[in-house]
């Protein structure tokens, strides 16, 4: 038998008063010890589906199960399997970070003892030991997203959930973040994770749903997903201008600028033809790279598709 | 780990973060209403009073005010606790701390309630405190004298927790203070004996929850009373009941506070 998956989705609604309709009927599964990116533009609806599961939200129709729990029906229980990292900063602006989360830890019912060493150790690893006791305003934007994610680990839930965990925080506390979630993740936590930094989601996530107007428009692998990318564009930067673009076999050549073209290719077509090519006619490739992220531009024809319902020959996604 | 601990360690969490932020802000929560009562104290009492000459029997017009001021002050700082506290987080949003976590609707009412209580009783403690300087009292009943200020303290949570749940601005929570608490506090009993008024004004007084609570604990204090004491103590328990149900309900349904 496999294990209950770590969390269900099933045919989830959700209509705010004033009437949007934010959640269509929205179902999927996250298994144990996943990595799942839960992707879509601005206004999807993946707060709405997050803030359902954590009870912030309530349904207008079906249910999520927790490890099997209700969130509806047993709300209490699942709450206690769950840790939420939100999109929006909701701690007590005048509190300690220290105080933040041992505080957090007494709403779970952690003993305070246990509570003071989680405090000390997740602060630490979000880099935030010297800020422990300073108020929580006076940390930078950055910082502030790290005691959220220090504060969900309060109760070392069974599932993490974490809103666009890594908006506005720098290249190398991004990385570092990743590093802390990946090893969560390899340590058996489940993870979800909402994000529009595809790249990512392509290096951090296993599984993926993408969700648009309030319905799931891709619900695959990452892997399967990105083998569907069947045509590549890459961006080479060349030695010269070229008067006159040459007619190369299966490819698309433009002209992005003097020193740059653009090009358009299957994904099974060989490169080094291409290159031998550009050689023939005089043309000097110096570089080269893609033109987007890969998964970006599934992304956009994901989003794309599921809105005119007319998929475009060729991908180009604004960059 | 047992569910009644895990709810026990909440509410002491609950609790504990409430009186740390009234002790934080003390210049805020203990200081003004001390101010205040003294002034009272000083106009009512001292000037004034000594020209009144005595009520009900054979106490001074400061005697007679001081249960009502301890109980006004202990009542309006509940509900102003409560209320500020609440609304600011759910303003602040850190509300959403207690709301995604197991704690049960109940524990984080009792918490607030709680917290809000200790207040109140404390303002009441230091008013008390500043009217022995004034005059002398001796305790009569202290059994209904704690019970009717822990009432009274209760009931004025609960009701300023309803009113924070419902606020959606700041507005909110100053408009009934101002246009329902303060009139109803004022015309309960607290600087004058409702047998002074005439009809309809001393039946129509009898529908102001605000009278029982003065009068039990001026009942407590003093030994006299304008209506009935047991009586006092029942709609005292009836208002508990029925505006702790009502915050369980709501909280409970999330209105106010889930969308
Ligand atoms: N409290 C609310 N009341 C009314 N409508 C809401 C509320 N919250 C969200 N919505 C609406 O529901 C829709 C989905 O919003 P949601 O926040 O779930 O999107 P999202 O996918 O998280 O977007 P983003 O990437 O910008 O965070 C939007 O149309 C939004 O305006
Ligand atoms: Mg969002």
């Amino acid at each position: 038998m496999s294990p209950v998956p770590a969390l269900v989705v099933d045919n989830l609604r959700k209509t705010y008063e004033g009437g949007v309709e934010a959640l269509k009927g929205v179902s999927f599964r996250v298994e144990q010890g996943d990595f799942f990116a839960l992707l879509g533009p601005n206004g999807a609806g993946k707060s709405t589906l997050i803030g359902i599961l954590s009870s912030l939200v309530n349904a207008s129709g079906g249910d999520a199960h927790i490890f099997g729990v209700s969130v509806r029906k047993q709300r209490n229980a699942a709450m206690r399997l769950i840790g939420l990292v939100p999109q929006e900063l909701n701690f007590n602006q005048f509190e300690k970070p220290f105080d933040i989360c041992v505080n957090e830890a007494g709403f779970y019912g952690i003993p305070r003892a246990v509570a003071i060493e989680r405090a000390e150790k997740y602060l630490a690893t979000m880099s935030l030991s010297d800020k422990a006791h300073e108020q929580a305003r006076r940390l930078s934007g950055g910082m502030k997203r790290r005691l959220m994610i220090a504060r969900a680990m309060m109760n070392e839930p069974k599932l993490l959930i974490l809103d666009e965990p890594t908006a506005g925080v720098d290249i190398e506390i991004r990385r570092s973040m990743w590093q802390f979630i990946d090893g969560i993740n390899a340590a058996g936590t489940t993870v979800i994770l909402t994000t529009h930094y595809l790249e990512e989601a392509e290096q951090l996530c296993r599984n993926i749903a993408i969700i648009d107007h309030g319905t799931i428009v891709e619900n695959t692998s990452m892997r399967s997903l990105l083998a569907k990318l069947d045509i590549e564009t890459f961006v080479l930067d060349i030695a010269a201008p070229v008067a006159t673009l040459p007619a190369i076999d299966g490819c698309t050549l433009r002209r992005r600028d003097e020193r740059r073209l653009e090009v358009t290719l299957p994904r099974t077509q060989n490169i080094n033809a291409l290159f031998a090519a550009l050689s023939a006619h005089g043309i000097t490739v110096i570089s080269m790279r893609n033109k987007t992220n890969r998964l970006e531009e599934l992304f956009v024809r994901v989003v794309e598709h599921g809105r005119d319902d007319a998929p475009r020959a060729t991908a180009e996604a604004g960059a | 780990m047992s569910q009644s601990s895990a709810n026990l360690i909440a509410l002491k969490t609950v609790v504990h973060r409430e009186i740390m932020r009234i002790l934080r802000i003390w210049t805020q929560t203990l200081i003004p209403p001390a101010i205040t009562m003294t002034l009272y104290f000083v106009i009512f009492g001292t000037l004034i009073g000594s020209r009144i000459g005595s009520i009900s029997g054979h106490f001074t017009y400061m005697q007679f005010i001081v249960p009502g001021l301890v109980m006004m002050a202990i009542i309006t700082n509940s509900y102003g606790n409560i209320t500020s506290s609440f609304f600011g987080a759910k303003f602040g949003r850190y509300v959403e701390e207690m709301l995604v976590s197991p704690m049960p609707a109940w524990v984080m009412l009792t918490g607030y309630v709680l917290g809000a209580t200790v207040r109140g009783l404390a303002v009441g403690v230091i008013v008390l405190g500043i009217a022995l300087f004034f005059t002398s009292l001796d305790i009569q009943h202290p059994l209904i004298t704690a019970g009717s200020v822990v009432l009274g303290a209760v009931i004025f949570s609960l009701a300023g927790f309803i009113n924070a749940v419902f606020a959606k601005k700041f507005d909110d929570i100053a408009l009934v203070p101002t246009f329902i608490l303060t009139p109803l506090t004022y015309l309960g009993g607290v600087f004058y004996s409702i047998n002074m008024l005439g009809e309809p004004w001393r039946t129509l007084s009898k529908a102001n929850p605000i009278l029982y609570m003065v009068n039990a604990f001026r009942y407590g204090v003093l030994g006299i009373s304008d209506v009935n004491v047991a009586w006092s103590f029942v709609v005292m328990i009836g208002f508990v009941v029925l505006l702790g149900g009502f915050s369980l309900w709501v909280l409970k349904r999330g209105i106010g506070l889930r969308s």
